[in-house]
């Protein structure tokens, strides 16, 4: 991906098998982010391909598609700078997940035919039920703006979760959490991952959270793949160590 | 409980308006009647205008060019046979609309449609900007719109306008379409795709990472402004009588835009209330363009005094309520949900 003369991330490849956490490092501006946006279809790559197989039988090329449409295939993701709906209610944020999935038309909306009723009592439901899972079902009618940080960065994972993801990115969920909130995070991640099949893959910087629920981690450096391994091999790496510490 | 409590307001408030315009056309004079009649299709523009402007968040000044094409269609389609042979003296109607006489709803209906139609049209190339730049491409559309009617001399009759349509709107017209309109909108921004227009307005990477289409909902909420900007324009026409293509100016929008801002971005019930108020207080404020006598000295009228002193009123407003008339402690309206 290259951004005029810039070159952003060159020759970036990963496998993010089925079922796993897979966690991607890299100091600042290594090109994490950008990596997100190529998967999501913010950026169309300028030169590679991005391949896409939910149930490892159908395969989907998400490259040069847009975001809703990836969104729609299974691919959904937080932001690193909290991006919610801030004018409104947190659970209409969450609600508004749900939306890619509605099969009724806007007229049997405006009608409020019976079918569309019926889908949109259910999709409350499951959209209250997401918010208990993440313990923000009190705080439903505040405007998503005025929650705490940390509370804000936990109900985007819960939008994200309301669109149905095969594949969830999560862009530094750890950000401005104090160990506690960190914990508390990484039980999180491991229960939705679970509980809704999940596979992730993750941006962080908290190592901690890093080296405890990846299986695998890439470490990149100025656009460039340097590493990847599984936690204990990265964190011998020489290479990751220069990267972050600079060399002495 | 509470659902239902709700129910019964609006049916409270529906019966009042039904008794209150009865009651209007019985007592009133003319003159007061026809500010009643402004008043409802100012809501119907009003909310048209806010459900883009404000409810998707598309900056679009594109209103009073969807109004002519409604009041245009309704004009040509409603006028009678001998009527429209009077008006296009100069050069003769085009053949297939010379024989036509369409009741008044088809009519309206027909306005809405092809105003929505051209809303898709345009909006199809215009609504991939933002801000501004949409703002300015609306505006000159708005502008194409008014020139192309003045210069298609035996399909709207150019710069002579249209005179003799007849005079169909009532009050029952005007407030039944504003009622339609205010229950169409209220439903609409209920359902999920409502929510998405908000979401769109909030934040459009956000949305689209969601999984919301920009461009199909962006072009659907255009779509349904522009159907009602139509019908609006084509009830203008029924109780003017007369229009022709100067009548669509900017600041015909800009009234409109007044009426949204004044009533809130994004709210139904502060763009009614601001509707009847801005209508009828262009109306009351009249007196101040007529001479004065206070007794111990004469003011001559000066024509144009009450918008000065309307504007005034206005700035006053937006800078106490920055956040529209109705400011509701969360700044919610009309998107409760129910569990």
């Amino acid at each position: 991906m290259r951004f005029g003369g810039v070159v952003a991330c060159n020759d970036f490849t990963a496998e993010i098998k089925e079922g796993q956490i897979v966690g991607l490092i890299g100091p600042n501006g290594a090109g994490k982010t950008t990596i997100f946006n190529v998967v999501t279809g913010v950026y169309k790559p300028t030169a590679g391909q991005i391949l896409f197989s939910p149930n490892g039988i159908e395969q989907h090329q998400l490259t040069g598609l847009s975001p809703d449409k990836i969104a729609k295939l299974g691919v959904c993701r937080t932001f690193q700078n909290i991006r919610l709906f801030g004018e409104l209610t947190v659970l209409e944020n969450v609600f508004i997940g749900n939306h890619l999935r509605v099969k009724s038309d806007v007229f049997s909306t405006v009608l409020r035919l019976p079918h569309y009723v019926a889908e949109e009592k259910r999709l409350y439901e499951k959209s209250l039920y997401l918010l208990e899972k993440i313990g923000l079902q009190d705080t439903k009618d505040e405007k998503a703006s005025s929650l705490p940080y940390g509370m804000q960065r936990r109900l985007e994972i819960a939008r994200a979760l309301a669109t149905d993801p095969r594949l969830l990115l999560l862009d530094e969920p750890a950000a401005g959490m104090n160990p506690q909130e960190t914990r508390e995070l990484i039980e999180f991640i491991r229960e939705i991952k679970d509980e809704f099949d999940l596979t992730i893959f993750l941006i962080e910087h908290h190592m901690e959270v890093i080296m405890e629920i990846s299986e695998k981690i890439y470490v990149l450096d100025h656009g460039v793949l340097i590493a990847q391994g599984n936690p204990s091999e990265i964190q011998r790496n020489e290479k990751v160590v220069e990267a972050y510490l600079g060399v002495g | 409980m509470r659902e239902k409590n709700k129910r019964h307001v609006t049916l409270l408030i529906l019966a009042l308006t039904i008794l209150g315009l009865f009651l209007a056309n019985r007592f009133l004079d003319p003159y007061k009647v026809r500010v009643i009649n402004l008043s409802g299709i100012y809501v119907t523009l009003g909310l048209s205008m806010n459900l883009i402007n404000g409810m998707t968040g598309m900056f679009s000044l594109g209103h009073a060019g969807f109004m002519a094409v409604g009041a245009y269609t309704v004009g040509i389609l409603t006028m009678p046979i001998t009527m429209k042979e009077m008006n296009f003296f100069m050069q003769p109607i085009v053949p297939f609309l010379a024989n036509v006489e369409w009741g008044f709803l088809p009519a309206l209906i027909a306005a809405g449609l092809i105003s929505a139609l051209l809303g898709v049209l345009i909006g199809a190339p215009v609504l991939r900007l933002t801000d501004d730049y949409l703002a300015i491409a609306t505006l000159g559309f708005a502008e194409i719109i008014r020139v192309v009617f003045t210069n298609t001399q035996s399909l709207t009759n150019g710069a002579l306008g249209l005179k003799g349509i007849p005079n169909y709107t009532n009050t029952w017209w005007s407030w039944g379409v504003a009622l339609v309109t205010i229950w169409f909108i209220s439903y609409l921004m209920r359902g999920t795709y409502g929510k998405a227009f908000l979401a769109v307005r909030e934040d459009e990477v956000a949305a689209r990472a969601m999984g919301i289409n920009l461009f199909k909902h962006k072009v659907m909420s255009f779509a349904f402004g522009c159907f009602f900007a139509g019908v609006a324009g084509g009830l203008m026409a029924g109780l003017l009588g007369t229009i022709d293509p100067n009548m669509f100016r900017i600041t015909l929008t800009f009234n409109i835009l007044l009426i949204v801002v004044l009533g809130g971005l994004g709210k139904i019930g502060g763009t009614i209330i601001a509707a009847v108020i801005v209508t009828a207080g262009m109306e009351t404020l009249r007196f101040l363009d007529e001479s004065m006598d206070l007794g111990f000295v004469q003011i001559k009228g000066i024509p144009g005094m009450r918008m000065v002193v309307f504007s005034i009123i206005l700035i006053v407003a937006v800078i106490l309520r920055e956040k529209g008339l109705l400011r509701r402690p969360k700044g919610r309206e009309f998107t409760y949900v129910k569990n």
